[in-house]
């Protein structure tokens, strides 16, 4: 199932299938290893919801709702719990 | 005879980095800023080999994109400065993501050796990573080290001497066909017209990256073209995503082969619900519901232990204990009274002294750096007075300019470094990023980020340290703002200008507690309205990204504190010293001569600064001219317009020199014959207007040209309009209710409305970016 990073629940861990946005929004994210491929983990939202903290390539980042917009991720109907 | 040899360090933040470059430099290490930019710039020398190395610790970076200041310098460096060598340090716990970096270094056409850093830590993990292997594939020595244990930083630096000596060109690790192709075109290219590091540009240059496309516009639409022509099956024209897949395609490949994981941690990778030791402190300290009160109750623990004059509130119960009411009560806070381990209060009623307090260790450590400064001075003055110089104008100049000013600087020390240890311990832990991440929804709306908080409620305390911890917000513009609404957080020494003010509301008939407790209040309204409107009124509504690591959790290494809180003081004390020092004696030169330079000193009341205040009065005219205000009688012989505008001027000094040359000039409790709106007006003109020198100084520190003048007249516009629009719609409040309250509802209906336009505008900047 197709998804966006921010409609992720948490524990949920989904596939990398497209970054969109432009300019230093979408490179940034780029850089810091979520590209295409990549496996994603939700690991937790922050007291106010906003914004989320995700283990990605090995390492804790967090990203704003608004940035995680940006983000599709397959997810299997199994992995989610 | 040789060069020295100069080798910069490159890494990712939180890579250990820093913890190398103390470890290699040790004394030897300074700091200074990059060109330009309030970015630091350390420096320093390795010692241990035949010739000593010069070491440049570059900011942490996780790329060499285009995008943030940190980025440019590293790239520029690099590429422009071309050091012997550049060791890569990578955090060795954190492969995957460290080797993005190297993989761009690579291709640049300069000794790269890598440092596999806290090797120590993936033994004890069980895990283990072949760095022949890595090297191989590479195609650089690769050195594990521990920067924290000092374990084989001899051999690294061999390692890097022996680089330096061989040239090496710059070679990419993209895979990709047709990414190979269009990268060896545009190579060829710049072959041709004779550009260096040929291989770096091609691929910036594919990646149509801001800065290569400006340096080569000719190039852009082969570009262009090839990237129609060529599309990729999974990614389309999309070369930048390409180019970052293909970089992290690599690093899977071969850092696979090269790490082996013990079964201990096998089963951490497999089961995502294991936690470490980080993870377990994490869950507790950004829990959902947890979080904010922690938090709370942390800043209040610094911020007590750094500003409190009465710790744990004990004078202050004992006191009640004692049967004094709470209201009686009154902090003794006589700069020249030295308290060790003790706070005093008074009652106004009786002379009864209680002395049961204990005052915090930033404030005790004060009051004796104050006594010592304050000692050294009086004995100075006594010894001017032996040889019979005790009304010279060089004693005057001396021991009531110069010394009072570097005084005034010196005091702030003790505050500053108990702060900027706690700020060093919270970032070094991991918890400022983890203060962000909480905050960060809260701030957004104002243009800020969570970062921004402790610089702010740092401002209540002293706008010093607030202004220089400014320097932790990774976003310029971010930065600005906040240094620009730091006068809204009324800092310790304006204390004693609501003290004086309050005391007047017996004549004026206000409650002097409330009168204090909303100039609090309306300094955080204004602080609020304010973002809010530089929000509205900026350009653009870009939102700086917030895309960020967490880093594991980890006790602070005593010496990369140490090394923070020596960097912070000597720049304080460099920039704020020089500034106040010169300050200072332009306003002890205005107050101690008239405009007949040659008839020697005079009182302050015939000074060059009184005609400066008479001037001044005429223009603050507008803002209170009524009787009961402050500038109500402008005379240029009569009236006391004049006295309340000195003292705004040598507010400059230090914020409690309004209330001292308020009492000089005869302004004192019973004296003030101000109205309600005259109180108030004044009481806000001070609250907002520029700071003292020391806290422009540390502006100066952290922004440049442009931009520091702005935030000067900010200051200043704001406090002029906040006095003025205080004083007029208090005034019709009181006088012609049928015309204030409404203007009063016009006010607030127009902030509320600014706010609600923002916010939509917030949203339709999200939408647009999505």
């Amino acid at each position: 199932m197709l998804k966006k990073l921010d409609e992720l629940q948490k524990g949920e861990t989904g596939l990398i299938k497209r970054v969109e946005g432009e300019g230093k929004f979408r490179h940034r994210l780029l850089d810091m290893g979520v590209t295409p491929g990549a496996e994603v983990y939700l690991r937790k939202k922050a007291p106010l919801g906003d914004p989320i903290e995700v283990t990605i390539r090995g390492y804790e980042l967090t990203l704003r709702k608004a940035e995680a917009n940006l983000v599709f991720v397959e997810v299997s109907e199994g992995a989610a719990k | 005879m040789e060069e020295k040899l100069t080798v910069a360090l490159a890494g990712n933040p939180n890579s250990g980095k820093t913890t190398l470059f103390n470890s290699l430099t040790g004394s030897t290490a300074h700091v200074g800023n990059w060109a330009g930019v309030t970015v630091d710039k350390r420096e320093g020398t390795y010692k241990k080999l035949e010739k000593p190395i010069h070491i440049i610790d570059l900011p942490g970076i996780y790329s060499l994109s285009p995008y943030t200041p940190e980025e440019v310098i590293s790239r520029n460096y690099i590429l422009d400065e071309k050091p012997g060598c550049v060791i890569n340090v990578v955090d060795a716990t954190n492969l995957e993501r460290n080797l993005y970096l190297t993989t761009q270094l690579l291709e640049i056409d300069v000794p790269v050796i890598v440092a596999l850093n806290m090797s120590d830590v993936v033994r004890k993990n069980g895990d283990k990573i072949d760095a022949k292997k890595l090297s191989e594939s590479l195609g650089v020595p690769v050195v594990e080290i521990s920067a924290l244990k000092e374990e084989n930083l001899d051999s690294l630096m061999a390692e890097a001497y022996k680089a330096s000596k061989v040239e090496r060109v710059g070679k990419t690790v993209i895979e990709n066909k047709n990414l190979a192709h269009l990268i060896n075109d545009i190579k060829i290219a710049f072959k041709g017209k004779n550009v260096e590091n040929p291989l770096f540009h091609a691929i910036k240059l594919a990646e149509l990256d801001e800065i290569e496309t400006a340096m080569h516009p000719d190039l852009i639409d082969m570009v262009k073209e090839y990237k129609e022509s060529h599309q990729d099956e999974n990614f389309g024209d999309d070369f930048e995503a390409l180019i970052a897949d293909a970089r992290y395609t690599y690093i899977a490949k071969h850092y696979a082969g090269a790490l082996t994981r013990g079964t201990k941690s096998e089963e951490g990778v497999q089961n995502k619900e294991k936690l470490t030791k980080s993870d377990k402190i994490d869950k507790v300290l950004t829990h959902r519901i947890w979080a904010l009160p922690i938090f709370i109750v942390i800043m209040f623990i610094i911020f007590h232990v750094t500003f409190s004059e009465d710790i744990l509130f004990i004078g202050r119960l004992t006191a009640l204990a004692q049967g004094v009411k709470f209201d009686d009560l009154e902090l003794i806070t006589d700069p020249g009274a030295i308290r060790f381990l003790s706070c005093a209060f008074t009652t106004p009623d009786a002379e009864l002294e209680v002395m049961n307090g204990v005052p915090s260790i930033g404030v005790w450590l004060q009051s004796l750096f104050g006594f010592c400064t304050g000692s050294l001075i009086d004995s100075i003055a006594l010894g001017f007075e032996g040889v019979g110089m005790a009304d010279h104008w060089f004693t005057s100049l001396m021991c009531e300019g110069l010394f009072t000013g570097l005084d005034a600087v010196l005091s702030f020390i003790p505050q500053i470094m108990i702060l900027f240890l706690f700020i060093a311990i919270l970032e070094d832990s991991g918890y400022m990023a983890r203060i962000a991440f909480i905050l960060d929804r809260a701030f957004r709306r104002f243009g800020l980020s969570g970062k921004a908080f402790i610089p702010m409620l740092t401002g209540f305390g002293c706008s010093v340290p607030a202004i220089m911890a400014t320097r932790t917000l990774e976003d310029t513009r971010e930065k600005n703002r906040t240094i620009r609404l730091m006068t809204c957080f009324s800092c310790g020494a304006k204390a004693p200008i609501w003290a004086l003010l309050a005391a007047v509301g017996v004549y004026a008939g206000f409650d002097g507690g409330v009168f204090v407790f909303s100039i609090y209040l309306l300094g955080i309204s204004a602080a609020i309205i304010y973002a809010l409107f530089m929000k509205l009124f900026s350009k653009d509504q870009y939102v700086s990204p917030f895309i960020m690591e967490l880093p594991a959790y980890h006790l602070p290494q005593f010496r990369n504190v140490m090394a923070h809180l020596w960097e912070k003081l000597k720049h304080y004390v460099i920039k704020a010293g020089t500034i106040i020092a010169a300050s200072t004696v332009v306003i002890w030169f205005l107050s101690h001569f008239n405009w007949n330079l040659s008839l020697g000193m005079v009182a302050i009341e015939e000074s060059i600064l009184a005609d400066l205040g008479r001037v001044f009065s005429y223009f603050f005219y507008p803002i209170a001219p009524l009787e009961g205000g402050w500038a109500h009688v402008v005379g240029w012989n009569e009236g006391e317009g004049w006295k309340y505008s000195v003292s705004t001027i040598t507010g400059l000094i230090a914020k409690e020199d309004v209330v001292a040359t308020m009492a000089v000039l005869g302004l004192e409790e019973g004296t003030i014959g101000l109205s309600v709106e005259g109180v108030y007006s004044f009481a806000l003109y001070n609250l907002f207007t520029i700071p003292c020198f020391a806290a422009i100084g540390a502006a100066h520190g952290e922004q440049k040209g442009k931009e520091f003048w702005i935030t000067i007249l900010w200051w200043f516009v704001m406090s002029y309009g906040a006095a003025f629009v205080c004083y007029w719609v208090m005034h019709f409040c009181r006088t012609l209710p049928g015309l204030g309250y409404p203007l009063l509802v016009t006010l607030i209906g127009g902030v509320v409305a600014a706010g609600i336009v923002v916010s939509n505008k917030h949203k339709k900047a999200n939408t647009i970016n999505a």
